[in-house]
């Protein structure tokens, strides 16, 4: 996403009345979501921020939310946008179980529609400030991806929003491996969050790790990792510079 | 009280490179596998290369959720033929469509640069190479994207094509044999991945012929 200022109103075919209808920038915002594939699913994590610009206003969000049978979201950005997302999904999840035909919406099928969605959005100028990790399994196939707030989207065996893709994506390039087992995988997760944490500042020392396999999705208790600040760095930052803080 | 400017922009671009060349009675299409935005990499194996028809094949770069919503159209414009007139669309049709499709938004482009390749009515080979906008023109061989301007010099020194200038129009195609063709595919890209930032990874080529469309992989430099 460029900060470009338009030298000509991009909108020009509407009048000033219809701008405040339209995502200017976000207010309330999550941090980081960040997954990867494991020999049995998919392991997804994200703090419980929520942040009001430097404010650190919320410190109870649910950024994971199962979608359907199959599917786990998980979303950074814009929460309220967040909440509008799910409930566009509650309707798309209702229809596809009125059909009562045994059938229903995979992970591939959840990412497609949010992809549409976020694109159609951005079409109108008037996006849905997220960007999305969607991860399940179904049939035994494994499916992590994600969608930006432009549209663009992808799916790999490893995923990151925001300063994940910074921080976090290197170390899984470097230590991920196909069939990672549960502990190894939750390890290099903590692994990631723990960077994320030291180095984001708009992360919280409260997580949640959810993990969905074929039988079904777990979200674990908040709870926070072990950090270490004895780094003889932060020992007496004040050495050689007496008064400052 | 000054406008409110937009501080997002709907265009992003993910980078890559595309390079198509026809021969006589084969047409080779490829791309590289990376996706990026800005510094970083997204992922470093996803296909720029899309099938719209049975002898027909485009790569596209640029900006990718643009790419994915034009190769959606031209495929349900291309399901929509085949129930009208019970046949597959041939490459020189599907190269109108897809210039009147990129015109058709010459407001709100597509930020798409797309080469076209596959086989004509007669089985020859054909690349078509298109702007943002629509405007196109049958040619021998073309690149698009990041890496086409390390790219286009090397093919036109190594394919000589004749300009579409000249007055008795001559065939652009080239006289290279697919095995050929191939492997100046390879060098080209091993070329460009080293200077260009967004072109590495790994290659994909496609390869359409009378027997039918085939794939293969090349990997290419990760930095």
């Amino acid at each position: 996403m460029n900060f470009m200022a338009s030298k000509q109103p991009e909108n020009s075919l509407l009048g000033p009345e219809a701008d405040s209808q339209r995502t200017l920038y976000p207010y309330v915002t999550g941090t980081s979501v960040v997954a990867l594939k494991y020999k049995d699913g998919i392991l997804m994590a994200a703090d419980m921020g929520g942040s009001y610009g430097s404010t650190l206003r919320y410190k109870s969000v649910e950024r994971m939310k199962p979608i359907g049978k199959h599917s786990l979201l998980g979303a950074s950005g814009e929460i309220s946008d967040f909440q509008e997302i799910l409930r566009y999904l509650d309707e798309l999840i209702l229809y596809d179980n009125m059909w009562d035909d045994g059938n229903s919406l995979g992970p591939k099928e959840v990412h497609n529609y949010l992809t549409r969605v976020m694109y159609n959005r951005r079409n109108k100028f008037n996006p849905l400030w997220n960007s999305l990790v969607l991860g399940g399994v179904k049939n035994g196939q494994k499916y992590l991806g994600t969608v930006s707030m432009i549209g663009v989207n992808f799916e790999d065996n490893h995923v990151a929003t925001g300063f994940g893709n910074h921080l976090a994506r290197p170390i899984l390039r470097q230590e991920w491996h196909e069939n990672l087992s549960y502990e190894d995988g939750v390890r290099l997760l903590e692994k990631c969050m723990r960077v994320l944490l030291y180095r984001d500042r708009s992360a919280i020392n409260k997580l949640q790790i959810a993990k969905i396999t074929e039988e079904g999705m777990t979200i674990s208790q908040p709870y926070s990792l072990k950090t270490y600040w004895e780094f003889s760095a932060f020992a007496n930052p004040a050495q050689g510079a007496v008064g400052t803080w | 009280m000054t406008k409110q400017q937009a501080n997002w922009s709907p265009y992003d671009n993910n980078g890559g490179s595309c390079v198509a060349i026809a021969g006589a009675d084969y047409c080779v299409i490829a791309a590289d596998t990376r996706m990026s935005t800005g510094y970083n990499i997204l992922t470093r194996e996803y296909s720029k290369i899309c099938k719209l028809a049975d002898k027909c094949v485009m790569a596209s770069s640029g900006f990718q959720a643009d790419v994915k919503a034009l190769q959606k159209q031209l495929a349900a414009r291309h399901l929509i033929y085949q129930h009208q007139h019970n046949k597959q669309m041939s490459c020189p049709a599907m190269a109108q469509l897809l210039s009147n499709t990129l015109y058709y938004k010459r407001f709100f482009p597509y930020y798409s640069f797309n080469v076209l390749g596959g086989l004509d009515n007669e089985g020859k080979g054909c690349v078509f190479t298109y702007d943002a906008v629509g405007s196109y023109e049958k040619v021998g061989y073309s690149s698009q994207g990041s890496g086409s301007t390390l790219i286009t010099p090397f093919l036109d020194n190594q394919l000589k094509s004749p300009s579409p200038l000249l007055l008795s129009v001559q065939d652009a195609v080239t006289p290279l044999v697919e095995a050929e063709a191939i492997d100046l595919v390879k060098t080209v890209f091993a070329s460009a991945s080293e200077r260009d930032i967004y072109t590495g990874d790994k290659i994909e080529i496609v390869v359409v012929n009378a027997t039918g469309i085939r794939r293969e992989y090349m990997e290419l430099r990760k930095d």
